[in-house]
């Protein structure tokens, strides 16, 4: 028999009396899915918090955050930068980039989390390769909780998904905290609602559709 | 083969009094750190609650999601395979990466992987594995097992770990400070997530309705692993299914509040399907995990989701550490896991345990971890696995126990002193537990001199 066969069969014979799944609630009642919560529960997490700039020029926000920055690569149209994604062959050449810039889908007010998928980051490598992150962030598109979050449809469609909040950590050495271990020594949320010629093509094709976002 | 002596094995870590400070203090403020951030959250109970019964659905269904699983990360392009153990899944991976003509390894943290000692097989026939998590990586360039499921180099202070990294990475031995050790891991890790030519993952979760892997880290080093090299592979142990996605939302609350303190782990990840023109591989494993679903008692443990935090809050781990338990699971859920791998071989772990049921309070998916170790003791005494001083001190006490008459010689009712009885059953070279405690001070009057002398024979009050 095929380890396949052999262990599905010893696993049916073994399986105890079938217990129900219970429903899930969304646990939601009486809880934000403001932004204010969002930024309270990201700067908890080391995660860091700017304003959209009021001239709305997004690449000077970037320089101004980061002023020695040499590589700056975006995979949003919203920020220029000085390296095309496209140039990437491999995704290990984004190793120099020193800040890389994407758009969130949506975010998570309960931990400060943003919800990223391959369509977000052209190339994945690009949140964990790069010393650091900057997300644009909806402020319209928040929810509540990870009850929310986990009703996305972008779950079942992306290949490739992942929950980011703040950065890239570790507490291995005696306890003491290092923002930095492996991937993004920073994370930085900017609010910059999705420009409305955007919208219309559909760069949040995969957003809830069964109402459970709220804010 | 070599059975585990705990006691033993964990009286050198005892002695180093800075380490074992240090690590009680930690593991310490880990779950003090769980008790606030569950605390927070008035549905904590009813969120463990969830937890165990969709585990517990999930396991009795197990066959029937496995299937589903599969079915899915087939569809979504993937490759599954399955082994029944250790040895049939070191000999899967060796094969995929040995036809790739692929040297180098780069694998993110799985506790799955330790327990098959996939590196152990792989390093021999030329493919180098890099463990890319800081406390993994500490521990592998220092040949130590990890000692804890979720921090594991727990156990060593910063001057041990610039030590470990002066021998191996060649950083400057007198240079303990934390951040230039961490910054020191990641230049020196870096090349290898670059260079290498497959990926490694284990899993903390797996969604039969998508055929999902999902990882939890702080690091991101899963995500670099999985995101870099064109062949990519995660290990599973079979009992990680959970129905659908839905269902992560009750374990991602859980799980990093429950081991850390902290509400979300930095980085959360979903791998459903390969990068276009790349592979991805899972390999889905048993290794004992079949057999323990069919244990009446035991097969609860199966619901575990390697938090921690029995760990964190067992008294006998945090003053023995998790290498002192020579196993790949230590702790309370290392102590009703091991035994169903090799019952002689770690019968003496069942004992290692207060029975003071913290880490069935503490445990995200309501295992009654303490219930089991006490019926672990029982399996092993029946099976005639009782370690021999532990056999002949129980047969003595027992006998001692069962006669009044006895009883009170021993506690000195000749006036012997009532310390007599405390000191032969606590202080005698057979006992472990008595050599780095103190009883409690003892009255100056037995109970029963203080009944005759206040009650009387009959009962009357004098």
């Amino acid at each position: 028999m095929s380890s396949r066969n052999e262990i599905l069969a010893r696993v049916r014979a073994n399986q105890p009396s079938p217990l129900p799944l219970p429903p899930v609630p969304l646990f939601d009642a009486g809880r934000p899915a403001s932004l204010a919560a969002f930024k309270a529960s990201l700067t908890r997490m080391g995660g860091k918090f700017a304003e959209a700039p009021a001239d709305g020029d997004l690449d000077a926000l970037v320089r101004h955050l980061f002023p020695d920055a040499k590589v700056v690569c975006s995979a949003t149209p919203e920020v220029a930068g000085n390296r095309a994604l496209a140039e990437a062959g491999r995704p290990a050449e984004l190793d120099d980039v020193d800040v890389g810039v994407v758009r969130a889908v949506f975010g998570v007010a309960e931990t400060g989390s943003v919800w990223l998928s391959e369509a977000q980051f052209g190339i994945n490598a690009l949140g964990f390769l790069s010393q650091h992150l900057v997300v644009l962030l909806d402020p319209a598109r928040i929810v509540v909780n990870l009850h929310h979050a986990y009703h996305d449809r972008g779950f079942h469609d992306a290949r490739y998904a992942v929950l980011m909040t703040g950065p890239s950590a570790t507490a291995d050495i005696e306890g003491i905290l290092i923002h930095g271990a492996q991937g993004i020594r920073s994370l930085t949320v900017v609010a910059v609602p999705v420009p409305p010629a955007a919208q219309e093509n559909g760069v949040r094709s995969n957003y809830p559709e069964n109402g459970v976002r709220s804010g | 083969m070599k059975r585990i002596d705990h006691a033993e094995a964990s009286s050198k870590f005892i002695k180093a009094k800075d380490h074992i400070d240090f690590h009680d203090k930690r593991l310490w403020d880990l779950r003090q750190k769980r008790d606030r951030e569950s605390e927070s959250l008035p549905e904590w109970q009813e969120l463990r609650t969830l937890a165990s019964q969709i585990k517990e659905h999930t396991l009795t269904h197990l066959a029937g999601y496995l299937e589903e699983f599969e079915r899915n990360a087939q569809k979504n392009g993937a490759i599954v395979h399955w082994a029944r153990d250790a040895a049939e899944h070191n000999q899967l991976v060796f094969d995929l990466l040995h036809t790739r003509g692929a040297r180098m390894l780069v694998k993110a943290k799985s506790m799955l992987t330790e327990e098959c000692e996939m590196r152990e097989f792989l390093g021999p026939r030329g493919i180098e594995v890099i463990e890319t998590d800081l406390g993994e990586r500490i521990q592998q360039l220092d040949n130590e097992p990890p000692s804890h499921i979720v921090v594991p180099a727990v156990h060593k202070l910063r001057t041990d770990v610039a030590a470990v990294f002066a021998r191996t990475l060649g950083t400057d031995p007198a240079n303990s400070d934390v951040h230039y050790l961490a910054e020191s891991q990641r230049q020196t890790t870096r090349p290898h997530f670059l260079a290498a030519e497959a990926g490694m993952i284990g899993a903390n979760f797996a969604v039969a309705e998508t055929g999902t892997v999902v990882v939890c880290t702080n690091e991101g080093n899963a995500d670099l692993s999985m995101n870099l090299p064109s062949l990519q592979i995660a290990s599973i142990g079979i009992e990680k299914m959970i129905p659908r996605i839905e269902h992560l939302g009750v374990f991602i609350r859980m799980l990093s509040r429950n081991a850390l303190g902290s509400p979300i782990t930095q980085i959360t990840s979903h791998f459903r399907a390969p990068r276009p023109g790349t592979e991805m591989h899972i390999i889905l494993v048993d290794n004992g995990r079949s057999e323990r679903l069919g244990m009446a008692d035991f097969w609860y443990s199966l619901k575990c989701i390697r938090c921690g935090a029995c760990m964190n809050t067992c008294p006998v781990y945090r003053r023995s550490g998790g290498l002192s338990y020579g196993a790949t699971y230590s702790g309370p859920i290392g102590v009703i896991i091991d035994p169903t791998f090799n019952l002689r071989k770690y019968a003496a772990l069942p004992f290692a345990s207060t029975l003071n049921g913290s880490c069935s309070n503490v445990c995200p998916v309501r295992i009654n971890i303490h219930e089991q170790i006490y019926k672990w003791r029982q399996v092993i005494s029946e099976r005639g696995q009782l370690p021999m001083v532990k056999k002949n001190g129980m047969k003595l006490a027992g006998r001692i126990l069962a006669s009044p008459r006895l009883y009170r010689a021993a506690i000195g009712a000749a006036g012997t002193g009532i310390e007599y009885l405390p000191n032969f059953m606590m202080y005698n070279r057979m006992n472990a537990w008595g050599k780095q405690r103190e009883v409690p001070v003892t009255p100056p009057t037995t109970f029963r001199q203080w009944y005759l002398a206040n009650r009387g024979k009959k009962g009357k009050k004098k």
